[in-house]
């Protein structure tokens, strides 16, 4: 408490230069501290925003698996989320940022390491803002591309073999891949543009969940005579607020990736951000809305809360270039896109449980391309080979991984425990215990 | 005594359940269940992919009477719970061979 205190006084007393007396007057101004300051808030709000995501995440899924795969749904869920934040710290986010913290041709393979405590004003890094806030947000945007596997590949895939390709996913994969672009790599350097991630989180996760579903295959009786039978998930009150909070999630995941708040520049770019966002989501469920009454007859809500998602995927490569009716727009794309993807994969007996694949990589594949309409200094050549690349580096190691599992331990619950469900099966505990099996 | 069993649409309940005790009826059994008759099945969309409903829910009422007041019964619950539409229900009528109240251990008619 007594450090707490002294720190904070002293942080009251950069904030202060009038208190700062004659004898401080090597002290820094709010001018020179202030945008470190707010760029550092920013990344720890945005931080805890995203965070916020894993719930949502677990929420849609567990609403749209059937009651039998509930747990084990929860159980990846949030062991993914730890898996990550773990792997980023050991080798994630100094193999993504090479560049910032170790130099291209300093061994990579280092855990990320903080500030010592009560950092002096001297000793930071005044233009950006601190390691620790920058890692913080960091590590929430690799645990969200691994929960995107996790619904894709839900109710019939082993637990233990999944954490692995979790592992491998976020202390390999992604840092490799993302620093293509983020950690100022050969995209970065073609001109390639992604703001907060529509290929570089978003489709990446996608590539991986279509790589592991084409491997593991489809869910017993999916596909039987040529038709597709659909396994209703448990509970769309769950899936629900589980759209609602990746959608509030999304603020901090396209706000924060400004990564910068300390000037009247930046902060008004963060606030264009968020009504931006809020306008993607939006116009991709309304898309949805009426394309299924138009299409079926009957709204069909899991198709709305896809085509939410779909609209916030899209505007994540470009959530400031746009005026409101352009983000309008480009999310209502992304929404008729998954209506009409999400039959197309069944078509190809593609058995994606909560419509990962269509929300994340084809919405993401169209966010990166619509980054050509509002922002001139992207090339659509340019965007299309990042999108290339990112597909077919993620697309061809996530399937090697995902080989070596299935010869290694296999992939697969067997026969039974995947008609008895894996909860009881794989678990011994159930999410619905007083309910009967569905 | 005679044991009336019929299947009505569920959102006739209520109505049968208050027609029924306006004519006396002092206890039934309610169970929800899924069937098809002549209504037959029909069929949904889910995300895109059409599916047969083969089973509509519906919902199951037993009720035990004297013999002597089981056509009245059935006609109370064949005018209430009937729209006219297809899938209106059935109404079956068998024999009870005894009935017994379990606290006072009184039989037949006096048990009902």
């Amino acid at each position: 408490m007594k450090l707490l205190n002294t720190s904070m006084a002293a942080g009251a007393l950069a904030l202060l230069p009038s208190l700062a007396l004659a004898q401080d007057a090597a002290a820094p101004g709010f001018d020179e501290i202030g945008p470190y300051i707010m760029t550092t808030l920013l990344f720890l709000v945005g931080g805890f925003l995203v965070f916020w995501m894993a719930a949502g995440f677990a929420m849609l899924e567990a609403g749209l698996v059937r009651s039998k795969n509930v747990t084990m749904q929860l159980t990846k869920n949030i062991a993914l989320f730890s898996i990550a934040a773990i792997m980023y710290w050991l080798v994630g986010f100094n193999l993504m940022y090479p560049g910032d913290f170790n130099g291209y041709f300093a061994p990579n393979f280092v855990p990320t390491v903080l500030e010592p405590v009560g950092l002096a004003a001297a000793d930071a890094s005044l233009d950006y803002a601190s390691v620790a806030s920058d890692f913080f947000f960091q590590l929430m945007f690799v645990a969200a591309t691994a929960s995107i596997v996790s619904g894709a590949l839900a109710e019939r895939i082993k637990l233990w073999p999944f954490l692995i390709f979790v592992v491998v996913l976020t202390g390999i994969m992604y840092p490799i891949s993302g620093s293509w672009q983020w950690g100022g790599g050969f995209l970065s350097e073609m001109g390639f543009s992604d703001f907060a991630g529509s290929t570089i989180v978003h489709s990446v996760g996608g590539w991986a969940a279509l790589a592991g579903a084409l491997i593991l295959g489809p869910r017993l009786g999916k596909y039987k005579d040529g038709k597709v039978n659909p396994m209703p998930g448990s509970n769309l009150a769950l899936a629900t607020l589980g759209t609602f909070i990746l959608w509030l999630g999304w603020f901090g995941f396209n706000g924060g990736s400004q990564l910068a708040a300390g000037t009247v520049g930046d902060i008004t770019d963060v606030g264009r951000i968020f009504a931006n966002t809020n306008m993607a989501a939006a116009s991709g469920a309304v898309a949805a809305l009426i394309l299924t009454q138009v299409l079926y007859q009957k709204v069909d809500l899991t198709m709305v809360l896809n085509g939410c998602l779909a609209g916030l995927v899209s505007i994540t490569a470009e959530p400031l270039a746009p005026s409101l009716f352009g983000s309008l727009w480009i999310g209502a794309i992304g929404g008729v896109i998954v209506v009409f993807t999400i039959p197309l994969l069944d078509r190809l007996k593609i058995d994606d449980v909560v419509g990962a694949i269509p929300v994340h990589l084809f919405a993401g594949i169209w966010g990166t391309i619509a980054v050509v309409f509002y922002n001139s200094d992207a090339s659509l050549v340019t965007q299309l080979t990042g999108i290339v690349a990112y597909g077919v580096f993620t697309f061809v190691f996530a399937g090697i991984v995902w080989f070596v599992l299935k010869a290694a331990m296999g992939i697969r619950v067997s026969e039974e425990a995947e008609i008895t469900g894996l909860d009881t099966s794989e678990l011994g505990m159930e999410a619905y215990p007083d309910f009967s099996k569905g | 005594m005679k044991l009336i069993i019929a299947t009505i649409k569920p959102f006739k309940l209520e109505e049968v359940r208050e027609a029924l005790t306006e004519a006396g009826v002092r206890g039934m059994m309610v169970t929800e269940i899924k069937g098809f008759g002549s209504q037959s099945g029909h069929t949904e969309i889910y995300r895109g992919a059409e599916y047969a409903v083969n089973f509509v829910p519906k919902v199951k009422i037993e009720i035990v009477v004297a013999a002597s007041q089981a056509d009245q019964i059935v006609e109370v619950i064949s005018k209430t719970a009937q729209t006219g539409k297809i899938g209106d229900g059935k109404i079956f009528v068998l024999d009870v061979q005894q009935a017994v109240r379990v606290r006072t251990g009184e039989t037949n008619e006096d048990a009902l």
